[in-house]
């Protein structure tokens, strides 16, 4: 399938307005103005556009649950605080294509009745805020945003909205609570976001890669979407490819496309590098459990991968060969986990911080067997008692690493040492502290 | 930043409370511009970026920094301290002219992060935390950055540094102090792969 989210992004300046118009762009956006709103979120809805942040909950629901007769103000949040360890999709698209994503926001907004989309950009993409914030200026002095947008008496405005260094402001309450000025916490739910969202106001919180598919469903056609990749899981795919891989980068396709090929194929990430074996594979980004080798060979949609017994989240499929020790990559992981956490629920903040102790404890080789069941004790006592998905998420590394990996755990244990010791890691005791 | 293995939080050290401090004519109309982008009752929701600004100025946030800034968005110091303690970005200590931020989570250290992070610690002669005595460098590290594809990832300030190979950090060191950012590899500075 020739690439449509990506399409032309090695070409020089293809984040530039002219270029994106020369490709056709803004006319989707022209064309939904033609249409009833109604008639929009119904074309996303027949589309089954899943949501690409992590959830896959219908974007044309999400939409259609944005209460229109409110008398306040709507909006939509565009969430670029792309965090999940192993994602780097969204940057690519604000990166080499940000008009498509302008345009996604301008025909979401028209649908939902919003004037304003604040695109929550995370605080470490420096260089990406300043290209949307050119790119924004050039599309305002075009037509395309402002007052009376090409001449349809539509009026609409995007901002960028800088983050400043959370991985929780991903989450769709906590990312409006961080853009009303405050700790990036999240929200007890309901009511939901559609309800009472940003100011208290209705609001769609809507992923970058999520919006930059919209204009492809208005311009091709819902049906055509649908059909692209396996049912239910329609439309071309971004999947972000790191680790132990020849090629690691973004690959489009659409989601028929197996696991396997993504890590293997030389159109793809073209294999394991320097002869090594797989070991496993995090499909989805960091939260989500891991598969082993003879679990990979299907199709990388959302469905079929939850029914592997993992999830494809944010598509962010990490590779690890067999030099990698998986307690290791557990404690680097709830390192990360236990940074992140917001601190607002107990059983996370206190939770993530406990795990990572016992698990660097067992990695330095001072573990003690009975630490096994207190990890996975810890990790069902954080699952579902959070208000958002971090707890669940923070404690799965542990289940699935220790359900797959028991034995390399109990070795450690045994040996009073790491036992898979790679030449790439640190050659002492782990050099940076504990935050 | 970085508060040392083992110590409890209440040993925390209060941000300074440093010189008096007032944005700048121009940095307070930038901020002000800024503040048009939100409704006009909802002027907090600027709050991140006029610390930004107030670092940006000073270097790091300092307790008048803070106050200042309560002012300007309307609300209360204690406002800004809950915020500037929770994001990752905001200093409260002075730190060097290069902030070098090595990616540490998963992508990175799979590519090698810990070995980044070691031989910058022998190059510089400073743990993860710490500043040298000269002002120049400040190593820290961070979680995912979001470029795992071109790992391991090392930002330094405003800049990606990609694929930085463990044994060029003498490298890197070297080209900041006499190039400064030039020196940097960051793919996104040519755009191009």
């Amino acid at each position: 399938m020739e690439p449509l989210l990506t399409a032309g992004i090695r070409q020089p300046n293809s984040f530039s307005l002219d270029t994106y118009v020369k490709r056709g762009g803004y006319q989707a956006l022209k064309k939904s103005l033609g249409m009833t709103p109604d008639a929009v979120i119904d074309a996303v809805k027949a589309s089954g556009l899943r949501g690409r942040g992590g959830a896959g909950f219908p974007t044309g629901l999400k939409w259609q649950f944005v209460d229109k007769k409110s008398p306040k103000p709507k909006y939509i949040c565009c969430n670029a605080d792309e965090s999940e360890p192993g994602t780097f999709k969204d940057h690519l698209l604000m990166e080499r294509n940000p008009h498509l994503l302008f345009e996604g926001c301008l025909i979401g907004c028209f649908a939902i009745a919003a004037k304003i989309t604040y695109i929550y950009i995370r605080g470490e993409f420096w260089h990406v805020q300043e290209i949307l914030e050119a790119e924004l200026a050039k599309a305002r002095a075009a037509g395309y945003l402002g007052k009376n947008i090409m001449g349809t008496g539509f009026d609409c405005e995007i901002y960028v909205h800088r983050g400043a260094g959370a991985y929780e402001a991903g989450e769709e309450t906590a990312l409006i609570e961080s853009l009303e000025g405050k700790r990036a916490q999240p929200r007890l739910k309901p009511p939901f976001p559609a309800v009472e969202g940003l100011y208290g106001c209705p609001t769609a919180v809507n992923n970058v890669e999520t919006l930059c598919n919209v204009p492809l469903i208005i311009e091709r056609g819902a049906d055509w979407f649908a059909k692209v990749g396996p049912e239910k899981n329609g439309g071309p795919k971004l999947f972000c490819v790191s680790g132990h891989v020849k090629k690691p980068g973004t690959f489009e396709a659409p989601m028929d496309v197996s696991l396997k090929d993504l890590i293997y194929d030389d159109k793809f990430a073209g294999g394991i590098r320097g002869g090594h074996k797989l070991k496993c594979v995090i499909p989805g980004g960091s939260s989500v459990p891991v598969l082993m080798p003879n679990e990979i060979d299907i199709p990388a949609s959302f469905d079929a991968i939850a029914k592997a017994g993992s999830l494809l989240g944010s598509a962010g499929i990490i590779v690890m060969d067999e030099t990698t020790c998986m307690v290791w990559a557990a404690e680097n992981l709830l390192h990360f986990y236990r940074h992140e956490s917001c601190g607002k629920c107990t059983p996370c903040r206190e939770g993530a911080a406990w795990l990572h102790n016992i698990l660097g404890k067992i990695e330095r080789g001072d573990g003690q067997m009975k630490d096994l069941d207190l990890l996975l004790s810890i990790s069902n006592n954080i699952l579902g008692k959070t208000l958002c998905a971090f707890g669940d998420a923070a404690a799965t590394p542990v289940l699935s690493t220790v359900k797959l990996f028991r034995a390399e755990y109990e070795a450690h244990i045994k040996e009073g040492k790491c036992t898979v010791p790679a030449p790439w890691r640190s050659s002492g005791a782990r050099v940076g502290a504990a935050h | 930043m970085d508060y040392g293995r083992g110590r409890h939080k209440s040993a925390r050290q209060l941000p300074e409370e440093g010189p008096a401090f007032v944005y700048t004519a121009e940095r307070r109309a930038k901020l002000e511009d800024i503040c048009t982008r939100y409704p006009t009752e909802q002027r907090k929701s600027a709050i991140l970026a006029a610390i930004y600004l107030a670092q940006e100025q000073q270097g790091y946030l300092t307790r008048n920094a803070m106050r200042h800034v309560a002012e300007v968005i309307g609300c209360t110091p204690a406002d800004v301290e809950d915020v500037v303690s929770f994001y990752t970005m905001f200093y409260t200590r002075p730190v060097g002219r290069h902030v070098l931020q090595v990616c540490r989570t998963l992508s990175c250290a799979l590519m090698g992060a810990e070995r980044v992070t070691e031989e910058l610690t022998k190059v510089l002669g400073i743990k993860p935390g710490e500043t040298d005595k000269a002002g120049e460098f400040t190593l820290l590290e961070v979680e995912c950055l979001g470029a795992c594809d071109r790992a391991p990832v090392v930002g330094v300030n405003d800049h990606w540094h990609e694929c930085q190979a463990p044994d060029a950090a003498r490298a890197l060191v070297e080209g900041l102090r006499s190039k400064g950012a030039a020196s940097l590899t960051g793919c996104h500075l040519k755009v191009e792969k």
